[in-house]
């Protein structure tokens, strides 16, 4: 099971990050997670929110660009090794990482960590069977 | 000193003599030697028995950079490809590039009219001609060279860039005089004086600088700087390359060699002449060229003339300072550039859209820099900036390709660049000429 991730390109001009949170907060939807990955040039803007695909709708009536990227979210284990646990079980699947970041959640003491893999479905069928915890965010 | 005096002190009834005699052959040439041009002056009506004179000029068709782009690659050339000697190529409207080729009666040809042009400068045969032009495909570089060559000069053929090895070979082999495009000439005094140099040190008295829009107040900068003479050299690679005109001492106008490149003042609409004095479109007659001969070729550049004898004993008329385009060609680094070769190239890539902004800057150092706006269209969105960055380079290579001079490539949000009735503001020039 993987999620999805919501993925906005922001050119480099001040302001453009709160438009896109007062839009998202106009259309109800929730953010759980934010990070931004920058060139010198522009930036990615990647969302974990509830209702990617509504999140999606309202960027794209205000002519953003952007999209829902499929994203691995899993359960890291808070304690020493946690995350090299869950990094040998990419490694021996074989799967590559395109980026990854973290985040926590309220009512949870673990982690969470993203991952960007090229075959989401593949890539997160491969960490179940490895036992790992893949989490669902919003629908 | 006058190199040709006999051609450029001449009384100006002889030279327009001697130019109805060479148009007619010209004419002559053109039908024997190329049907294109024979289809397009029998649809004008125009055999060369109805050229008697030089004011029978208004008689023969305008060429256009168009027919240049429409016969891509030859089609326009009069002789077999075995007696072209070289090609040159510069930037087009549209994909295509704009081929220009020379037989070597050509090349001479426009060795003479550079001699010309680096004479009026102040230039004597056995000065140093340090050439900082970029040499190649560009007709700046070679053509001083081969003009250098012809005055009798010792030729330094430098090209452009590295400005620390300019300055030393400068100092080092006494180089009396530079040719480059005057904002490079601004921008080697900023790196100078970056460098610590000494301008005490300085040899060049004379500077031959053209291939791009400059202002009498960037001339007595460049000279209050480098402590030197700066003359304006004119020319386009259709017509042969620099040299086509250039200044005397006296700084007022330039002097076009009109014996061999016959100059008109037309209405930009209507291509008919204006009243003498006028501004208006400059067309030039190539009166002797062999591989590529262009009549009545419209330029684009809005000039007056003025047809005084010059203090300097020169009858041949005066250029005043192109003072615009009639259309959108921008020149950058002394290449031209069609805002229309952006969407060409554009269109050709696969996701973009040919939404684009142009913004044309000089830089504090004197060189311009063109930096391309592109909008991130939701088709080649990726969450990955290395694709993105891949884009931005395959963008910023095809550029290059298209427009012969680097740009810088800046992706945009989507509806970001400023739309004006429908129509993108393509080209936004905050350079203060």
């Amino acid at each position: 099971m993987y999620t999805k991730q919501l993925s906005v390109f922001l050119g480099n001009k001040p302001g453009r990050l709160l438009e896109v949170c007062r839009l998202l907060g106009r259309a109800g939807v929730d953010i759980k997670a934010a990070n931004i990955a920058e060139s010198k040039d522009f930036g990615i803007l990647r969302l974990i929110v509830d209702k990617c695909d509504e999140a999606l709708a309202a960027l794209k009536a205000a002519s953003f660009s952007a999209e829902c990227t499929p994203i691995v979210a899993v359960e890291v284990p808070d304690r020493p090794g946690g995350l090299a646990q869950i990094l040998e079980a990419i490694e021996k699947a074989g799967l590559n990482i395109e980026y990854m970041y973290g985040f926590s959640i309220r009512h949870s003491d673990d982690a969470l960590m993203v991952f960007r893999f090229d075959d989401a479905e593949n890539a997160s069928k491969a960490l179940a069977a490895a036992g790992i915890c893949i989490v669902t965010c919003g629908k | 000193m006058i190199w040709k005096p006999e051609f450029e002190c001449a009384d100006p009834a002889d030279i327009r003599t001697l130019a109805g005699k060479r148009l007619r052959s010209l004419v002559e040439y053109v039908c024997a030697n190329n049907p294109i041009y024979r289809k397009k002056l029998a649809d004008a009506g125009v055999t060369p028995e109805k050229i008697n004179s030089i004011a029978d000029i208004v008689r023969l068709p305008v060429t256009v950079k168009d027919d240049l782009r429409d016969t891509y690659p030859f089609g326009l050339f009069c002789v077999p490809q075995k007696d072209v000697a070289e090609i040159h190529v510069s930037s087009g409207t549209t994909g295509n590039y704009t081929v220009v080729g020379y037989t070597k009666a050509d090349l001479a040809l426009w060795s003479d009219a550079v001699a010309r042009s680096l004479a009026a400068s102040g230039a004597n045969p056995g000065d140093r001609l340090q050439v900082a032009y970029g040499y190649g495909l560009f007709t700046g570089g070679l053509g001083l060279h081969y003009g250098g060559l012809e005055m009798g000069l010792s030729v330094l053929p430098m090209s452009s860039g590295q400005t620390q090895r300019q300055l030393k070979l400068m100092q080092d082999f006494n180089c009396r005089v530079l040719a480059c495009t005057p904002s490079y000439a601004l921008h080697m005094a900023e790196e100078a004086k970056e460098l610590g140099f000494d301008f005490s040190q300085t040899k060049w008295k004379i500077g031959v600088f053209g291939a791009e829009p400059w202002s009498n107040a960037m001339r007595q900068e460049i000279q209050d700087k480098w402590g030197l003479k700066a003359y304006d050299i004119y020319g386009l690679s259709e017509i042969s390359g620099p040299g086509v005109a250039n200044e005397c001492e006296y700084q007022d106008g330039l002097h076009i060699w009109w014996d061999v490149f016959y100059p008109e003042v037309l209405n930009p609409d209507t291509f008919e002449p204006v009243p003498e004095g006028e501004p208006g479109v400059l067309a030039i007659t190539t009166l002797t060229k062999q591989a590529i001969p262009l009549i009545r070729y419209v330029t684009r550049d809005v000039v007056t003339l003025n047809y005084a004898k010059c203090r300097c004993g020169r009858t041949c008329p005066r250029i005043g300072r192109v003072t615009g385009r009639t259309d959108d060609m921008i020149i950058v680094r002394g290449i031209n550039v069609f805002p229309s070769q952006i969407e060409h190239a554009l269109l050709k890539i696969e996701g973009t859209q040919p939404y684009y902004q142009l913004i044309v800057d000089r830089k504090a150092g004197g060189m311009d820099e063109l930096e391309v706006l592109v909008e991130v269209e939701q088709s080649f969105f990726s969450d990955k900036i290395s694709k993105l960055e891949a884009l931005a380079a395959t963008i910023r290579q095809k550029l290059h390709e298209a427009l012969l001079v680097h740009v810088k490539v800046t992706l945009v949000e989507p509806k970001t660049i400023e739309r004006s009735t429908g129509k993108s503001k393509r080209v936004i020039d905050r350079r203060k000429m």
